[in-house]
């Protein structure tokens, strides 16, 4: 069984207890301890299930690359499926659920999945459940997606804190082993600006674990003082529990820092996403050990060596009291090695090595322990835990030599280094054939925006295999980043030493002649349920590129990316094809190193501050007075204000009648005001406009229609004519913004020698449409300025005071009454609101909002950018041949409108429709024409475009585009409703309401 | 992400305080012009695997127009310089020529 | 070919799963072939498929410069919808849609065709209006849509945040028999049928010129020698102007990068496909878990898979405020793929300047679930000059000014 023993545990603080829960039993462990590490000391191996089988499944890792433990992490809104035991930092009170199994993790029924794996190799479900048709959907798929997922997820939201973080540095080293401090140290000392982060709790990598002297003092030494030497350094930043995320292009480099993972309810925020620019970025993101490809690999207690060590040095404790140790290296010695000091038992090294190994081994032999040169494991004996292994040659077939008994089997293939951050950008791998893998080609590394590298691996992650190389190493990368960034680099490397190591070779099946019934039980994707078998089978299958197989056998998909399963897999794949691995090639590295909270991503801008809203200066008033409101482009508009128990329709009513038997007051602030100014100000606004802006007089207005150099018209409104050289240009409340940019692009790009600025004023007034019969009255109360129509004429404006606030009064009217709208400093525009309320009281004034000006503006057949247009209509579509100029030789747009199809005058052109029984014409609804089309299709001859009913007229209205329309007046169409019934309408005069305009212009 | 230089107000942002306006360099045909001239203008791009002109606004800075010369396959930038010209400055392409000998965009090389 | 079924699975586990044959043959290429095929993703294996079955033309090569299916065939979000507004999308979308339906039993492969549904959320007055003229459009043109009220969008989807501080749910256009499926499979199902048939797939084949004579096609220039063809059909996506280029003309495409994500599996929570687009994103839930997830594509023009960080932020930020409760699930995976955008972002399926080349592409951010149909309409064409289902999707429609624009219905289009 796995216990804590009686002392050691390098991180541990034995001094204090802590309390956590798995799977609802209390269990202890120390400050220091992983979720991981407390677990396999209360003898806690089995962990979980796999994805596919079922399979019991134990710790295998130390760190991030940990395939199988994982759990459910929390309660109520703060739970987290999925949570990576040997990442999760031990905290009192901690409470965790084991993942994917029903009944329990003990007894699972989905295991049964396990005895008929046979019939469920690599790509079955592709094979079949084809039949009958409807069973995948609402039979198979159920049962498919039931069994898969691994955790849960709850559904309250999340009460934790999250941040961003902007940072800027010179240099970003990505690890904080060896090799990280050693480059964060070398660059600082030459004056970069450093920024070292680290994934774990605690700087020096594994190092401390596996010894070595470097300057002639043992590793953990000089790491403290390393460590001390960057702390008193300004310009050296340095983080714990920071991963290196993922290498965006551009150098952009994304931190994820878990600043409160370990101390949950504090008011620290829980994850803070770093965003990174670093001039060059080092990583120093060490190695992963890879499993050993052999039948029963998969069985709770068989783990990678150097998770076996970890345990021991790191945290005190012992997986098993009978650890067999298989290699094909040397650095598997130092687990028995250290198991063996510890007093456990190592009943033998297995080295798959005909020649066997170096000097660990021989210090491994002087302490007793038995090592089998040429040997391997035919199979893993146990279920839930192992039991024995039954060792063979590695040469052979799998031939039983002898059976030992042991409960815990520590594995390493070799050493992989950690090329996801370097490969995130482009940068290429090689094959390093001595030590069987893939590692930075330092001639192709990711390339930044002037075309030059700026990644630098260093370490273990540079291929690097021991103690002296890696420091080395790290050494150089920290002076060709220093370099690279234009300091000068300083200072020699550290000399540091370990015993010397045998070559590795490279074992992907074990034993080298394993039968199908061996290599079905063999292991890659501990997770996903990946074997041998499947890879093999993928590439007889004609799955040759490594993403089919990937894909096809789900290899290196689960949740840890293949970082332990990658390689092996791989190999089995080169092998099944007969070609060398490089050849076959690696999948695409794709961020983030390991997965990141979506909350971290999202940052701050969550709930009310999601999208800020932009609001207007009355917008607090119309808070307070019950406002409808709806979402318009970043702004929020009443839709209308509803009085006491009224619905919205009736509201709407209310404030139509309102405002056309007496006055009305809208808040029309939203809209874009754009100030158009200089010397050749009327001829661009000639050119931006469809109709002639530049004969406006001063004094005057003129409604505009604009389009986009595709001949569709993109926005309208009214152009005010300030003086000789200003014009003010009103948008479309959505529009503002980016016909300003539109405004500004052919300024700079195409007429660049006109003397014309822009600015954007729509934040800096207020507007109000103050429209109804009594309009003038109200506002002649407030002002001493002459209003009259023949002071102010239709389509006039001028500059008067409006209850003492100076104010621009446009005689223009989008209702079809008598209307003017005042524009007055934002600052002043609550003020005038309440002033026009105030005085408005004895003609009943109120406030509508935009569905009463919708359907005013639509009982006046004025159309609407957004429902009369929708990006594929023209001007000449709307009968608003009026507003556009004959005389101009062009306008934008103009030329479009000459294509073929634009001028055919089949076109769909805009009518009024009028139903026959007075109900209001459905959203949208089209008007059928006799036939199908050639693909079967309902041959249609129009469409309603807007379409309400008219409080005014008692009766609905409606607008549309119909084929020919203006030439069919009074015939009828039918529109068809979607439950079936058919709507007739009559097609009429769009201008519903006050046909000759008596109302607008007195 | 990418980093870009505004030419006009020296300003070095992340890609976020731009907004990108497709290809530059394009010559305008109005009323008058032939069918394909017109298409062209406006369809036609270059959509190259390489060197690319492209037309940015600092939307989030000074507001001005520029083109980018960026390379589509790797994302390194030639270089930036105002929108008011006809045709890339030299060192811009001699900086692509440098990195894609034999190049060509439209009529530039 | 071997037909796959349970009991071929349990015939072959007897024996070691050693007697599965190839699921596609790897034949050398030969001198010449009535038609070639260049791209070998989902559309270019489709249209191949369909030349074969409908027309009975197999003498067909599908050339293909990397591995099949490795383009946007498997890289995208794998929804499949045909909820569009115009008719000649909704035709070709809905053709596609229903070829889906059945395509496991037509290509015995299982292509996990999921009809879970899609929901298009509408989150403005503007979005309802919009989406109720889909609706009464899609009635007209067969195809089964229906406009839902918030309280049924919440019964179809329980995690969904109704209330949403910035853009309250409104309602939404709800296609019952819209869905997903396995991307890879559609790739490896049609391939598979198409080598039954004696086709030619090709991979690790890049073609480098395309020769004509007197103004028609005679042939492609590989890396694997020169193969001649009657018939050419230029299938690349991303890569369609740098083809055009070979042949001498010129396309109105742009290739630009759409990036999309996954979170770590967990137990099945969304049984159907839900799209925001007033805030740039959609979600489905994998078979293993997974929620897919994607957004906006990035704006400037790009070949190298990858995208801009800042697109995954806005779009992570809009799920969480639909989906509150993935807040606290993680990305596992972020990726990019190169999608191809005409002028009017709809496809073009088109003959082209140069007799007997024709050309798909422009597929945006849409491509997958078209496979089907484009592959069929897209089969028609080349094999008879003419067809309904792309008729309207020439090239000569930039001429004319006559667009397929179906921005109006929805924000983004995937």
């Amino acid at each position: 069984m796995s216990t804590r023993l009686a002392t050691g545990g390098r991180l541990l603080d034995r001094s204090r207890a802590l309390e956590f829960t798995f799977n609802g039993k209390r269990l202890r462990g120390h400050p220091g301890d992983t979720l991981a590490s407390a677990l396999l000391a209360n003898d806690q191996m089995l962990v979980g299930r796999s994805f596919k089988y079922h399979r019991p499944r134990g710790i295998v890792a130390s760190g991030a690359e940990e395939p199988n433990a994982l759990v459910g992490l929390g309660e109520g809104a703060r739970f987290e499926p999925n949570q990576r035991a040997t990442t999760t930092e031990l905290f009192d009170g901690l409470t965790c659920t084991s993942q994917n199994h029903w009944p329990s993790l003990e007894t699972d029924i989905g295991a049964v999945n396990t005895h008929l794996a046979r019939f469920l190799p690599a790509g079955f479900y592709y094979k079949m459940f084809i039949h009958p048709r409807p069973f995948w959907k609402h039979v198979y798929e159920p049962f498919i997606r039931q069994s898969a997922g691994l955790g849960r997820a709850t559904n309250p939201g999340d009460p934790d804190r999250y941040e961003h973080f902007h940072f800027f540095c010179d240099v970003a080293v990505i690890g904080g082993g060896v090799a990280g401090l050693q480059a964060a140290l070398t660059a600082a000392e030459a004056g970069a600006k450093v920024l070292l982060m680290e994934q774990t709790a605690h700087w020096g990598g594994r190092a401390p674990v596996d010894g070595g002297d470097i300057d002639g003092q043992p590793v953990a030494g000089w790491i403290a003082a390393t460590l001390a030497k960057l702390q008193d350094m300004p310009h050296v930043t340095l983080r714990l529990r920071c991963m290196g995320a993922g290498v965006y292009d551009h150098g952009y480099l994304l931190g994820y820092e878990r600043v409160a993972d370990h101390t949950p309810g504090t008011d620290a925020p829980r994850h803070r996403l770093w965003r990174i620019r670093a001039g060059q970025i080092i990583t120093a993101t060490g190695a992963i050990e890879r499993p050993l490809s052999f039948a029963g690999n998969d069985i709770p207690g068989v783990m990678l060596a150097s998770a076996v060590r970890d345990y021991a040095v790191d945290f005190g404790v012992s997986v098993g009291d009978r650890t067999v140790v298989v290699t094909n290296n040397d650095d598997a010695y130092r687990t028995a090695i250290t198991l063996k000091k510890l007093g456990l038992e190592i009943p033998v090294i297995l080295d798959a090595r005909q020649s066997g190994g170096g000097a660990l081994a021989d210090e491994a032999r002087s302490m007793g322990i038995r090592v089998e040169n040429g040997k391997g494991i035919a199979k893993v004996k146990g279920g839930k835990r192992v039991t024995a292994v039954a060792i063979c040659a590695q040469a052979g077939e799998g031939a039983l030599l002898e059976e030992i008994k042991c409960d815990v089997v520590a594995m390493s293939g070799g050493w992989s280094p950690v090329v996801h951050l370097w490969s995130h950008c482009g940068g290429k791998l090689i094959w390093d054939e001595a030590h069987a893998h893939f590692r930075p080609d330092p001639a192709n590394p990711p390339k930044g925006a002037s075309g030059e590298g700026f990644v630098i691996p260093a370490g273990a992650a540079n291929g690097a295999d021991d103690l002296a190389s890696v420091v080395a190493d790290a050494h150089g990368a920290g002076q060709a980043a220093v370099k690279a960034m234009g300091h000068k680099p300083k200072g020699k490397a550290p000399e540091a030493s370990t015993l010397p190591e045998a070559p590795m070779q490279p074992v992907w099946l074990m034993p080298q002649g394993a039968k199908t019934a061996l290599r079905m039980k063999a292991w890659l994707d501990y997770q996903n349920d990946v074997k041998v078998s499947d890879v093999q089978l993928a590439a007889r299958e004609g799955y040759e590129s490594v993403e089919h197989a990937k894909r096809y056998t789900t290899l290196g998909m689960a949740t840890d990316q293949g970082k332990l399963s990658n390689i092996n897999g791989l190999a089995i794949l080169s092998d099944a094809l007969g070609q060398p691995i490089p050849q076959t090639g690696t999948t695409t590295f794709r961020p983030p190193y390991t997965p990141i909270s979506l909350a971290a991503i999202a940052g701050g801008a969550r709930g009310p501050v999601f999208q800020p809203v932009r609001k207007t200066p009355m917008h607090s008033w119309h808070e307070a007075h019950g406002a409808d409101f709806e979402p318009v482009g970043q702004w929020r508009r009443p839709y209308c204000f509803a009085r006491g128990e009224e619905g919205r329709h009736e509201a709407v009513a209310r404030e139509i009648r309102q405002t056309r038997e007496s006055v009305g007051l809208l808040d029309a602030s939203t809209l874009g005001k754009i100030i158009v100014k200089g010397p050749d100000a009327g001829r661009f606004l000639d050119m931006l406009y469809t109709g002639m802006m530049s004969t406006l007089r001063p004094g005057k207005c003129r409604y505009g229609l604009m389009c986009n150099e595709n001949g569709f018209l993109m926005d309208d409104g009214v152009v005010v004519r300030l003086d000789e050289e200003t014009f003010l240009c009103h948008t479309t409340t959505g529009g503002a913004e980016s016909v300003h940019g539109h405004m500004e692009d052919w300024l700079q790009c195409e007429w660049w020698d006109w003397k014309v600025y822009t600015a954007n004023v729509t934040e800096q007034y207020a507007q109000i449409a103050v429209a109804g019969p009594n309009a003038r009255k109200l506002l002649q109360k407030l002002s001493n300025d002459d209003l009259t129509a023949d002071a102010l004429p239709f389509m006039g404006w001028l500059e008067a005071g409006i209850a003492g606030i100076p104010a621009r009064v446009h005689r223009i009217s989008f209702t079809g009454e008598l209307s003017f709208e005042l524009a007055v400093p934002a600052s002043r525009g609550r003020a005038l609101w309440d002033a026009l309320l105030e005085a408005g009281e004895e003609f009943g004034v109120m406030p509508y909002g935009t569905e009463a000006m919708h359907v005013m503006r639509a009982e006046k057949g004025f159309i609407m950018i957004g429902d009369e247009t929708d990006g594929t209509v023209i001007p000449q579509d709307l009968g608003l041949n009026w507003a556009i100029s004959k005389k101009k030789a062009d306008y934008i747009g103009k030329r479009a409108q000459e294509r073929e199809h634009m001028a055919d005058p089949n076109r769909w052109k805009l009518v009024g429709l009028e139903t026959l029984d007075g109900e209001v014409l459905p959203d949208g609804a089209y008007a059928t024409a006799p036939g199908r089309n050639a693909n079967g299709q309902r041959k249609t001859q129009g469409r309603v475009t807007s379409t309400y009913h008219s409080p005014t007229l008692g009766r609905g209205i409606a607008m549309g585009l119909v084929h020919r329309g203006p030439d069919r007046m009074g015939e009828v169409l039918d529109f068809p409703k979607l439950d079936g019934g058919i709507v007739k309408a009559r097609i009429v005069d769009p201008v519903f309401y006050d046909k000759d305009g008596e109302k607008q212009n007195v | 992400m990418l980093i870009l230089t505004c030419p006009c107000c020296g300003v070095t942002g992340e890609e976020t305080e731009f907004h990108q306006g497709g290809e530059a360099h394009l010559k305008r045909f109005g009323p008058g012009s032939t069918d394909d001239d017109f298409h062209t203008y406006m369809f036609a791009k270059e959509n190259p695997k390489g060197a690319h002109f492209e037309r940015w606004r600092h939307n989030n800075g000074c507001g001005k127009w520029f083109i980018m010369a960026r390379d589509t396959l790797t994302l390194e930038v030639y270089g930036t310089y105002p929108a008011q010209t006809h045709e890339p400055p030299k060192h811009i392409r001699d900086a692509i020529t440098a990195k894609r000998p034999g190049w060509t965009w439209r009529a530039f090389a | 070919m071997k037909r796959y079924s349970v009991f071929a699975i349990a015939r072959e586990a007897l024996r070691d799963h050693m007697g599965w044959e190839r699921a596609w043959a790897s034949p050398e290429p030969k001198k010449t072939y009535d038609v070639i095929i260049v791209g070998a993703g989902g559309h270019g294996l489709a249209t191949a498929y369909y030349l074969g079955k409908n027309f009975g033309i197999t003498n067909v090569a599908v050339l293909e410069k990397g591995w099949l299916g490795g383009g946007n065939t498997g890289r995208n979000t794998t929804i499949i919808r045909s909820n569009y507004l115009q008719d000649p999308s909704a035709a070709i979308y809905e053709k596609s849609r229903s070829l889906y339906e059945t395509l496991s039993q037509d290509l015995n492969y299982n292509i996990m065709f999921s009809p879970r549904g899609v929901i298009m959320l509408a989150q403005t007055e503007h979005e309802v209006r919009g989406y109720k003229r889909t609706a009464q459009a899609n009635a007209l043109q067969g195809v089964a849509t229906e406009f839902i009220p918030p309280a049924r969008v919440k019964e179809i989807v329980p995690i969904i945040n109704l209330d949403g501080p910035r853009y309250p749910v409104l309602g939404g256009l709800w296609q019952a028999r819209g869905g997903t499926a396995r991307h890879d499979a559609v790739a490896w199902g049609y391939a598979r049928a198409c080598s039954a048939m004696g086709m030619h797939i090709i991979q690790k084949c890049e073609v480098t010129g395309i020769s004509r004579e007197n103004g028609r096609v005679t042939g492609v220039t590989t890396n694997r020698g020169d193969i001649g063809c009657n018939k050419l059909g230029l299938v690349v996506a991303g890569h369609s102007g740098h083809l055009a280029d070979m042949a001498g003309f010129r396309l109105p495409i742009e290739s630009v990068a759409l990036q999309a994500l996954v979170s770590e599996p967990i137990k099945p929570c969304m049984d159907c496909v839900v799209m925001a687009n007033t805030v740039h994103g959609y979600m489905s839930q994998s078979d293993k878990g997974e929620m897919v997830i994607g957004g906006g594509t990035d704006g400037y023009n790009n070949y190298t898979q990858r995208g801009s960080f800042h697109h995954i932020e806005e779009t992570v930020r809009a799920l969480i405020e639909t989906f509150p409760m993935v807040a606290r699930l993680k990305m596992l995976r972020q990726w990019g793929g190169i999608v191809d955008v005409t002028g009017d972002r709809s496809p073009i399926l088109s003959k082209t300047p140069v007799d007997g080349i024709f050309i798909n592409c422009g597929w945006g951010t849409g491509g997958f679930k078209a496979i089907p149909g484009s592959g069929w309409g897209f089969a028609e064409l080349m094999a008879k000059g003419h067809s309904p289902l792309c008729a309207e999707f020439g090239l000569d429609r930039f001429y004319q000014g006559r667009f397929i624009d179906e921005s109006v219905a929805a924000g983004v289009a995937h």
